[in-house]
């Protein structure tokens, strides 16, 4: 398989006037060509930070104190604003939560759709609307002729978002980074919209990371999960084996605690406690607090990602979870 | 008929919402002559169901369905266009602000957004002792003490902190406080409206238990607006879902969630994400919802719906009772033909 992103030992810092805060603390993880990675975590775990820092999109205080970004070959921590407007928005894109922030109210669905190409390559206003209008067919809009001439507000939650995922297909990205895309929608039209991103990376060999705090959707469109936890990645394999048979204590909560595993009317299994905050990270495992199968040893030393005998994952835990039986 | 065991009743509730702005905005000029034309939001439309003692009822349905507005109608926050809310056999729909008192204390809410339904200028001691001096005059100061500390107790959170500020809590602590609010005057029925959508996930599990606990200690009967719709199945006992401002089905959890009837709620509780069902096989719903302000003729969903035929464009659908119990607004099942 041929590798399109590396993301070693990234380290992102936020400078404050009382120091540095530690948000992403050295994580690693690889993506193939057309392979599909999701991030889960709760808010305050790092996984946006983690999509903005491959597009280099960290903004003051914030920067990558350490670590690399190879993106086809290239380092992409580090590199000049100019070197990664070619790449930014051309070979990688992102789609965010909220479609209505994403979108210019004022200008119509095409002039920011030849806007972004004109950006990226020089192109004629009429073929560049005919990339439009195929990329608008791609995502099933129907009318794309009209569309192009109809302005944000014309449109409803779902369809906007369809509107984003078009413009970010527009230059054929390697690489979808898409951060929460169907948090703010509903369920159906949530399942239509997942539909949509699956279908396109099949179709398109496109690259896909899915950014969200919601398991049961990460489930069913990734092939791999990294699940993050107070800036490190606790746990990292391929999907089933993390939702069959989960290694971290911390991922098994956040499964047990989903209502669908447990009987109607009984009591959920919940994590106690709640995520620290980065000004106090405990020592140690950043989890034990929390942690059922704590020993002495997790308050002192931070466990790293090891590879388990349960198949194709990497936990980062001194007593990952038993098999079940 | 009245029906005496029901702690809430709803009779064909309607809640309408005038748009249309000042007289200016209403005039339009239509083939030569100005017109006066109002804009109206038909949110809450027919809707009737009892809730029962001891029950968790659910209402559930995508954004701007109108479960929101259908909870607060129920509570008294807004007055009913027509139809008629009975308490314990008692109508309240059209109670004067005083004679509603009694019934305010025996009613509570909790509010989606625990960011913003907090005063942040309240200690939450002040938060927590105002509805009790409110409600209960005849108090002692001690008592409100001892009940301050008991509440957050129950709902976990230590008393000792009684005297800070909700900048200084965590949102699911805050949603935590917020319960402990609404218990604090004893009700007897809580209306929770998205309870847990603002919170993370392993906070969400922490919130519903609580919500559980304080129902078997203290004998409450809940209303839970949500669109959240595999928590609905794991605590409602029913489930009310609706479409466009109407009620279209009403049945038992099991039955909403194994063979639910109406041809929308099959396709909203097939779209549910499951952890580990690999390929998405959810029904797909054509089109999209339309505007609350110009309502389909006859059943609301027929633009969308696969089955519709020239009944279903015409004719409003009741809600009836099907083979299976649930109870359903659709012609298809009315005639046997779903």
């Amino acid at each position: 398989m041929e590798q399109i992103l590396e993301v070693k030992d990234l380290e992102v810092k936020f400078a404050l006037r009382f120091g540095d805060l530690t948000a992403i603390n050295g994580i690693s993880f690889t993506l193939n060509k057309g392979e599909r990675l999701g991030i889960v975590g709760e808010s305050g775990a790092g996984k946006s930070v983690t999509g903005f820092s491959i597009i280099n999109l960290i903004s003051k205080p914030g920067y990558i104190s350490s670590g690399s970004i190879l993106f086809e070959g290239k380092d992409l921590a580090g590199m000049s604003g100019d070197a990664m407007r070619t790449i930014r928005g051309n070979r990688i894109s992102m789609i965010f939560q909220d479609p209505m922030m994403t979108l210019n109210p004022v200008l119509s669905i095409g002039t920011q759709m030849v806007e972004t190409l004109k950006a990226h390559r020089n192109i004629s206003k009429e073929d560049a609307e005919a990339i439009a209008l195929e990329k608008l067919r791609k995502v099933h809009i129907s009318s794309p002729e009209q569309r192009l001439k109809q302005y944000p507000h014309e449109f409803s939650g779902g369809m906007r978002q369809r509107i984003v995922i078009a413009i970010a297909m527009l230059s054929d990205p390697s690489l979808m980074i898409a951060d929460e895309p169907t948090t703010a929608l509903d369920v159906t039209i949530q399942a239509e919209i997942m539909d949509l991103l699956l279908e396109l990376c099949e179709t398109e060999r496109m690259g896909l990371i899915l950014i969200t705090h919601d398991l049961a959707v990460v489930s069913q469109v990734t092939e791999k999960i990294a699940v993050m936890y107070a800036g490190k990645i606790v746990e990292i394999g391929s999907t089933e084996s993390i939702v069959n048979n989960p290694g971290h204590p911390y991922t098994r909560g956040l499964i047990d605690a989903l209502p669908e595993s447990m009987k109607r009317g009984k009591r959920l299994n919940q994590i106690t406690g709640m995520m620290p905050t980065l000004t106090n990270i405990p020592k140690g495992c950043a989890f034990h607090p929390r942690c059922y199968n704590m020993e002495d040893r997790c308050k002192e030393e931070s466990p790293c990602l090891v590879s388990s005998d349960r198949g194709n994952t990497q936990v980062a835990c001194y007593k990952p979870h038993m098999q079940d039986d | 008929m009245i029906d005496k065991a029901g702690i809430l009743k709803v009779d064909n509730l309607v809640k309408h919402f005038d748009i249309s702005g000042g007289l200016l905005e209403q005039l339009t000029f239509d083939q030569g002559r100005i017109r006066r034309k109002e804009v109206v939001v038909k949110a809450v439309n027919n809707v009737s169901f009892t809730i029962y003692p001891g029950e968790i009822f659910s209402v559930v349905g995508e954004s701007g369905c109108g479960k929101s507005t259908l909870a607060r109608t129920c509570i008294g926050l807004y007055p009913p266009n027509s139809g008629e809310v009975y308490y314990r056999g008692e109508r309240i729909d059209n109670l004067s602000a005083r004679k509603m008192l009694p019934f305010r204390s025996k009613m509570q809410m909790i509010f989606q957004d625990p960011y913003a339904s907090l005063n942040p200028r309240m200690a939450v001691r002040q938060t927590l002792e105002e509805p009790v001096r409110f409600h209960k005059k005849n108090i002692s100061d001690s008592e409100i003490k001892d009940r301050v500390a008991e509440v957050m107790l129950q709902v976990g959170v230590d008393p000792l902190w009684a005297d800070r500020y909700p900048h200084e809590f965590s949102g699911g602590q805050r949603q935590r406080i917020s319960i402990a609010r609404a218990l604090m005057v004893d009700p007897e029925f809580i209306i929770a409206d998205e309870p847990i959508s603002a919170l993370d996930v392993s906070i969400q599990a922490q919130i519903l238990n609580l919500l559980m606990d304080a129902r078997e200690e203290r004998g409450l009967t809940y209303m839970i607006i949500t669109h959240d719709l595999s928590v609905v199945a794991h605590v409602s006992s029913r489930v009310a879902v609706m479409y466009l401002g109407n009620l279209c089905e009403l049945a038992t959890a099991e039955m909403v969630f194994e063979s639910p009837g109406h041809p929308y709620t099959r396709a909203l509780f097939s779209a549910i994400p499951k952890i580990g069902r690999k390929k998405a096989d959810h029904i797909q719903i054509k089109g999209e919802v339309p505007t609350p302000i110009n309502l389909p003729t006859g059943c609301v969903f027929h633009g969308r719906c696969i089955y519709a035929e020239d009944r279903c464009r015409n004719e409003i659908p009741a809600l009836t009772e099907a083979d299976t119990g649930s109870l359903i607004a659709c012609h298809g099942i009315e005639e046997g033909r779903l």
